[in-house]
């Protein structure tokens, strides 16, 4: 039985490795230069880039980071150092519903309040990307806010700072290594998210031309090229789905490294 | 860390006021009221969310009632909505990933909490949550260009003949249906099986351990017999919410289930679920098929919220009895 246990680690550890293999393989491969500066070749020429879906998908998650770190971070240290009422549970739970929520649900909800009114583009596309983000950074601000010790709180507060003095100069600054790690996988998790921009982003072939015009976005690229017709088709989605898969990567293997350098959690 | 208010009680009405001010002018005041302005807007966010999910939906909802649920046909020329076959799809994929990941996962998790070396333990848990960051358009590539492959050439034919005879397993197979969708939703989900369940495992007190190696039990047996039952409400609620993110999965459904409404009892035909029908059909929608369509994300939000209610109640359970 030792051993089973052990082969099922195996099995879902080399889930990882034959993913990265593939896309290694087949993405690094279709990458070139011209993927990072030209537009994508109109139907049946081959060649061509994602420049317009690298640059969409910059824009997207720069309005996402916007809506979403502030609110959470705020709500964050609201839960953390201003609760113990009845209202801090409420925030709570609707913070939990809100983190259930199915990303092509955000997506009908953004299409129906947002699209319908100015359509498709980053506009929309960051709105939904950014209700997303909320939920994410509440509770990571809040653990590691928490996570500061009280005895630092009050030294502040014993030097005669008040309330708003001691947790902006003394339990942020402690807990901000943790919770920029946190930001950082928060928006590595909404960067992959294709469902709500298909609904709200919209999909061109041409620079993007303003904030309610429709835009190119890499994941959204990478679906349409891979169901497709044409082979070249399928080698920008490999080359595409290479360069997200290492950027999400990456940025999680540093935040991971930083969250966990000093901590020792006992066994 | 309590709130200003509470100092207001039994205070008289000048010096509350006066300390009040007194709040302000110090900033205590408008920093408190910034804190509760940001926590306010999510309280509007999410229920603005549910609100615009129940009266975009109206026209439809009003329309069939419960009937939307059961009924099969779904036609924009003739005004019919039914999400059945959706539904169907959304189930059957969701159950069969259950069906693999499950036993994947709780043995992945046993083997990382109880049986292997730390150091190992936390490198390969490591490997585990870069498996759960993979956006789920990659799987999806994957699922098209690398696992179909594989399941036509030689996975499918060898369960054709040995499970031939089960009407799972009948009809023809062209690759993309509902046993290659669950396939794909199976690998994604083990991640957050093993990760939550594992921290399950650990929440179990040591003293259960070693009292149980003390009688004179195999490691073996007081993991399976003292550990992981002591563990099994929170590992039913990490199923819980693995099964919860199955069933809202967009993107690797869609892209290798093969859209087509379908009830049928074999697994190797094509299918539909209604996140990707949502996602392949929302595009210019207007009017009445919005409603469905919208109604359709309803059913899914309602799904997964008592899904994941119920996850974290059976988790919350678990590391109380381990505090306790």
């Amino acid at each position: 039985m030792l051993f089973l246990t052990g082969v099922c680690t195996v099995i879902a550890v080399s889930v990882l490795f034959v993913i990265l293999g593939y896309l290694f393989a087949k993405g690094g491969s279709s990458l070139s230069l011209q993927f990072f500066t030209n537009l994508p070749a109109p139907t049946g020429e081959t060649g061509g880039g994602m420049a317009n879906a690298i640059l969409g998908s910059g824009q997207v998650l720069l309005l996402a980071t916007c809506i979403g770190v502030p609110i959470g971070f705020i709500a964050g240290v609201y839960l953390s150092e201003y609760s113990g009422a009845a209202f801090a549970s409420i925030v709570r739970f609707m913070t939990d519903l809100l983190n259930g929520v199915p990303s092509i649900v955000v997506g009908v909800v953004a299409y129906t309040l947002v699209v319908l009114k100015t359509g498709t583009g980053p506009l929309a596309g960051g709105i939904a990307l950014g209700i997303m983000m909320i939920p994410i950074a509440v509770r990571s601000t809040e653990a590691f806010l928490r996570a500061v010790p009280t005895s630092l709180r009050e030294g502040a507060m014993a030097l005669g700072a008040n309330q708003w003095k001691t947790i902006g100069t003394v339990v942020i600054p402690a807990a901000m290594r943790g919770i920029l790690s946190g930001m950082m996988l928060n928006l590595a998790r909404v960067a992959g998210e294709t469902a709500p921009l298909l609904l709200t982003a919209g999909l061109s072939m041409y620079w993007n031309h303003g904030w309610t015009q429709p835009v190119a976005t890499l994941p959204v690229m990478i679906y349409t090229d891979a169901v497709g017709p044409q082979e070249d088709l399928h080698r920008q989605a490999w080359a595409a789905g290479f360069v997200l898969l290492s950027l999400v990567l990456l940025v999680n293997v540093i935040a991971r490294t930083i969250i966990s350098r000093g901590v020792h959690k006992p066994r | 860390m309590t709130g200003s208010a509470s100092i207001a009680s039994g205070v008289r009405p000048q010096g509350w006021v006066r300390s009040y001010v007194g709040r302000l002018k110090t900033g205590d005041e408008i920093a408190r009221l910034i804190a509760l302005t940001a926590a306010s807007t999510i309280i509007v966010i999410t229920v603005m969310l549910v609100w615009n999910l129940w009266t975009v939906s109206a026209p439809t909802r009003l329309k069939f009632g419960f009937a939307f649920l059961w009924t099969s046909v779904w036609d924009t020329n003739t005004g019919q909505y039914g999400a059945l076959p959706y539904i169907y799809g959304t189930a059957v994929t969701s159950l069969v990933a259950l069906l693999i990941a499950v036993p994947l996962g709780v043995g992945a998790a046993i083997f990382l909490a109880e049986l292997a070396p730390p150091r190992l333990s936390d490198a390969l848990t490591f490997l585990i949550e870069l498996l759960a960051a993979v956006p789920s358009v990659i799987f999806g590539l994957i699922g098209i260009f690398m696992l179909v492959p594989v399941l036509q050439s030689s996975v499918v034919p060898s369960l054709k003949a040995v499970f031939g005879f089960l009407p799972f397993f009948q009809g023809s197979f062209y690759g993309v249906s509902i046993f290659t969708a669950s396939i794909v939703l199976s690998l994604m989900i083990v991640p957050f099986i093993i990760s939550v369940s594992r921290e399950m495992l650990l929440a179990v007190p040591r003293d259960l351990r070693e009292a149980a190696l003390a009688l004179g039990s195999t490691k073996w047996e007081s993991t399976w017999q003292v550990v992981v039952p002591f563990a099994r409400s929170g590992i039913v609620g990490s199923i819980f919410l693995a099964l919860a993110r199955a069933l809202g999965e967009t993107m690797a459904v869609t892209m290798v289930i093969g859209n087509t409404p379908n009830i049928k009892a074999t697994l190797l035909g094509a299918g539909y679920s209604i996140a990707a029908k949502i996602a392949n059909e929302f595009g210019e929608a207007r009017g009445e098929v919005l409603s469905g369509l919208v109604e359709l994300g309803l059913v899914l939000f309602a799904l997964t919220i008592v899904i994941n209610g119920a996850a974290r109640l059976l988790i919350i359970m678990t590391t109380a009895k381990g505090t306790k």
